[in-house]
Parts: C-alpha cells; sequence; structure tokens
C-alpha cells in the first residue's frame, strides 16, 4: 500500500467516508427490519392483553405461554369486543386504541395540565362475561415497567400481565412470573366505593394470598422498589378509570 | 486438526484454556458478572459476542493496511457499534421473544473489552483467516466461563436449569426441597459471580501449574 495513512487530510477522508458507510448500512438495516419489527410489537400487545384475560395457552402453573403470533391477531379479534378511547368525558370507538402510546399521553399531560390524556380501555367477552382490559405503565428500579390489567364491573381483577425493561433478574424480573401475577386475580381496586387500589406488600399477615379483600399481595424478598412500582403504578393509572367504572354500575355507559 | 495447521488450531482452541480472556487474562468480567444469573442469556450471550467477534475481527483484518493509525481505536469502536446495532435489530425482527429477555445486555457487547482487546492486539497485524479464528476462539473461550457460571448461579440460586425446575419445587416443597435444601439467593446476586469466576481460576491454576505466576 503506498497511502500514507499518517497524513491529516487521509484521516479525515477516511473517518468521513466510514461514517457514510456504516450510515447507510445499519439505515438500510432499520428500514428493511422495520415492517418485522412493528408486526412483532404489535403482536406482543395483542397476546399480553389477551393474556391478561386469560386468554392464553398455559399448560402448567407456572407457564406463561401467550397465543402464538400466527393465530394472535384473529384471537384478539374474537375475544376483544370494543376498544374505548376516554378522553375528558368522552368515549370514543377506536380498533386501534391498543397501539396508543401510553408514555407520550402521559408526558403530554404533565407538560399541559389542561389536556385530558387518552384512556384506552378494551372491552373483552370471554365464558360470556364482560370483562374490561386496562393497559398500566410506570417505572421500576432501574427502567420501566408496565402491564395490563382485566378487570370486572365491579374494578376487581380477573388477571393480569405485568412485564419490564430491565429489571433485576431473580429479583424484580419476577414480576412477570406466574406466581406474582396470579397472587393479583381476585383482588378488589375498590373498598366499597372508595377506590384503594391495590399494595404490594412486604410483611403483610397474607404470604399465600388468601384473603382476597384486603387489597394486598405479597411482595417479592428482594425487589422492594419494583414491587413499590407496581404499587404505584396500579393506584395511579387505574384510578383514572374510576368514573367508566363508576358510570357502568349505574348504567351511564 | 486436520481442517487446519497446528498454528491455526492453537488459534482457536488456546483461548479455551490456557489463555481463557476471562480466567487468564481478566477480560470482559463486567458482563460475565450482569448476564450469568441465569443459563439461557449466558448462552445468547456467548453466540452474539461470537458474531461480532468473528465478523469484527475479520473486517477490522480486512481494513488494517488503511486504517490511520491515529483514529484506529474509533475505527475500532464504530465497527462493533455497527455490528452489535445489526445483532440487536436481526434478533427484534426474527426473535422478538429473545431479544426482549436480552434487552440491554445486548448493548453490553460494546463494552466488552475482549472485543477491542482482540482487535487492537490481534486482527490489526494479522490476515483474514487467522484473525477469524483468533476472533471465534475467544469469543468460544470468553462463551465457555460465561456458560459454566451462568449453569451453577442458576442451579443453586433458583433451582432451575433453562426455567426448568430441576430440583423439585420451592414453594410445595418437593423434590430435594422435602429434605430441607433451600435456593442460596446470593447465587443470583452478581457478587456470587465474581466468587464463582475465582473458583474457577482457583481448579484451573492447582491443575496446570505453569499458569501460577512467579511473585
Amino acid at each position: 500500500m503506498g497511502i500514507n495513512t499518517d497524513k491529516n487530510s487521509y484521516t479525515i477522508i477516511f473517518a468521513v467516508i466510514m461514517v457514510v458507510v456504516v450510515g447507510s448500512i445499519l439505515a438500510g438495516f432499520a428500514n428493511g427490519l422495520k415492517p418485522m419489527i412493528k408486526a412483532n410489537e404489535r403482536y406482543e400487545k395483542q397476546q399480553n392483553i389477551l393474556f391478561a384475560m386469560g386468554v392464553n395457552e398455559n399448560a402448567g402453573p407456572n407457564d406463561v405461554a401467550f397465543i402464538p403470533t400466527d393465530r394472535v391477531e384473529a384471537t384478539f379479534n374474537e375475544y376483544i369486543t370494543k376498544q374505548l378511547v376516554l378522553q375528558g368525558g368522552e368515549i370514543t370507538e377506536d380498533d386501534q386504541a391498543y397501539l396508543i402510546d401510553i408514555d407520550k399521553e402521559k408526558v403530554m399531560a404533565q407538560k399541559d395540565a389542561s389536556y385530558n390524556r387518552k384512556l384506552p380501555i378494551f372491552v373483552g367477552q370471554k365464558d360470556g362475561e364482560e370483562l374490561y382490559v386496562i393497559p398500566v405503565r410506570g417505572k421500576g428500579l432501574w427502567d420501566a415497567i408496565w402491564g395490563y390489567v382485566a378487570l370486572d364491573k365491579s374494578m376487581t381483577i380477573i388477571g393480569v400481565y405485568f412485564d419490564h425493561k430491565g429489571e433485576t433478574p431473580g429479583l424484580g424480573a419476577e414480576i412477570k412470573q406466574r406466581y406474582f401475577m396470579d397472587d393479583f386475580t381476585g383482588e378488589a381496586f375498590l373498598t366499597g366505593e372508595e377506590f384503594e387500589g391495590i399494595a404490594v406488600a412486604k410483611g403483610n399477615n397474607d404470604p399465600k394470598n388468601l384473603d382476597k379483600s384486603d387489597n394486598e399481595v405479597d411482595a417479592l424478598a428482594g425487589a422492594t422498589i419494583t414491587g413499590d412500582g407496581v404499587t404505584t403504578m396500579l393506584r395511579q393509572d387505574v384510578k383514572e378509570y374510576v368514573p367508566f367504572f363508576k358510570n357502568l354500575s349505574t348504567g351511564n355507559n | 486438526m486436520a481442517l487446519l495447521s497446528k498454528k491455526d488450531g492453537k488459534l482457536l482452541m488456546d483461548p479455551l484454556a490456557d489463555n481463557n480472556p476471562i480466567t487468564i487474562q481478566v477480560l470482559g468480567i463486567c458482563s460475565a458478572l450482569a448476564i450469568t444469573a441465569q443459563l439461557k442469556p449466558s448462552i445468547v450471550m456467548a453466540i452474539s459476542v461470537m458474531f461480532v467477534m468473528g465478523v469484527g475481527n475479520v473486517v477490522i483484518s480486512l481494513m488494517r493496511n488503511i486504517i490511520p493509525s491515529k483514529i484506529r481505536i474509533i475505527v475500532q469502536l464504530v465497527v462493533v457499534a455497527t455490528l452489535v446495532i445489526i445483532v440487536d435489530q436481526v434478533l427484534k425482527a426474527f426473535a422478538y421473544e429473545l431479544s426482549k429477555e436480552l434487552s440491554v445486555f445486548i448493548g453490553l457487547i460494546i463494552t466488552n473489552c475482549i472485543i477491542m482487546g482482540r482487535f487492537e492486539a490481534f486482527a490489526l497485524a494479522n490476515g483474514t483467516w487467522r484473525s477469524f479464528l483468533d476472533g471465534i476462539g475467544n469469543a468460544a473461550g470468553y462463551g465457555l466461563i460465561l456458560v459454566i457460571v451462568g449453569f451453577f448461579r442458576e442451579l443453586l440460586g433458583s433451582g432451575t436449569l433453562f426455567g426448568f425446575p430441576v430440583l423439585g419445587d420451592p414453594v410445595e416443597k418437593t423434590g430435594l426441597y422435602a429434605i430441607g435444601y433451600e435456593n442460596n439467593g446470593f447465587m443470583v446476586l452478581p457478587p456470587m459471580a465474581l466468587i464463582v469466576v475465582g473458583i474457577i481460576i482457583w481448579v484451573q491454576r492447582s491443575r496446570n501449574k505453569a499458569l501460577i505466576e512467579e511473585n
């Protein structure tokens, strides 16, 4: 090679060419794979919503098995009868409501106090019962946590699904394990008429979670902050839907 | 080793034992601590590093004569980062479940000092084929330790392997738990990875005294 690779001009040209080449390779990859990644994300949401409703392929007590991606779209349309968006006092129907970015809505609501954020809620039908699935989002110890909560008319939990971005494996990451999620089933958000929420509590007197009226589930050892995150997430996000459920019981919807 | 000459074979096999990047050179410890709480992420991490390292070493080796020496570290970094982003995107598109499980760990490959170390020490000065073997060998040596540590941490810490309960059910008290065995919660915490790596180093050096440094 007869090039003097120590010259400044050569270094700069090399850097520029490298950036252009690498940039186009990555842009090409990102563009080419984008439809597949988007589809995967969409299927995942549908799978999670169905899982919270109890529509899944679980065989054993510890399984977290979703409806496979090739069937999830059809199954989703079968079980979810209506997708509603609540904004202010308005209720509109929108069959893309499950794609609403809750983070973005929250940020907009935070910046502008007069903005009523869009609250998606999915009305489903399972075994002849009407149920309502609410998306929730919050923060754990390291990063975002989120989930879906399936409720009946009286705001009692039928099923939940939790997921997280980067909680500690073996500790906070256990919120997506069945033994934790199953504890929520049957717990109520309301005490009488009051909204109470559900606390992930350390040292409650009910580690096996037999008492379903205490608004508490047993915490995970070593995952206090993640557990508190789940508590806050459920309190804040589900609370926004209380008027909807109140109207439901009085028959105003 | 009929396929490879003796020298090339050594490039591939040495990092697995006597010149292991983790236990002998003590590189790449950070990621070995972070992801070995369970076996499955350890294995996927090993495979991903093997891809990045194999391809990266080849790319650097091909460019070794035209890379300006002043910015060679930056060039190396760009190559690693590009490959890691490609791995991340491909996993997201074709193995979404897996990519979610690994999430941040894939990004962590960029910070793996073994990769930069091999680029700098080997690929910049050697031919393409030899660089490829060196990359695969070192990644395999790294992966081997990851899998061993992951195996013990998951088995002793959670009583499972690949998520399957192999020691019985700790809640229902079946299997080993029936006779009073308990999971060791310490095993899922990062410091225990360091101790397990330490034990591996101890075993390795007591079996091969030549590895012990003179003081």
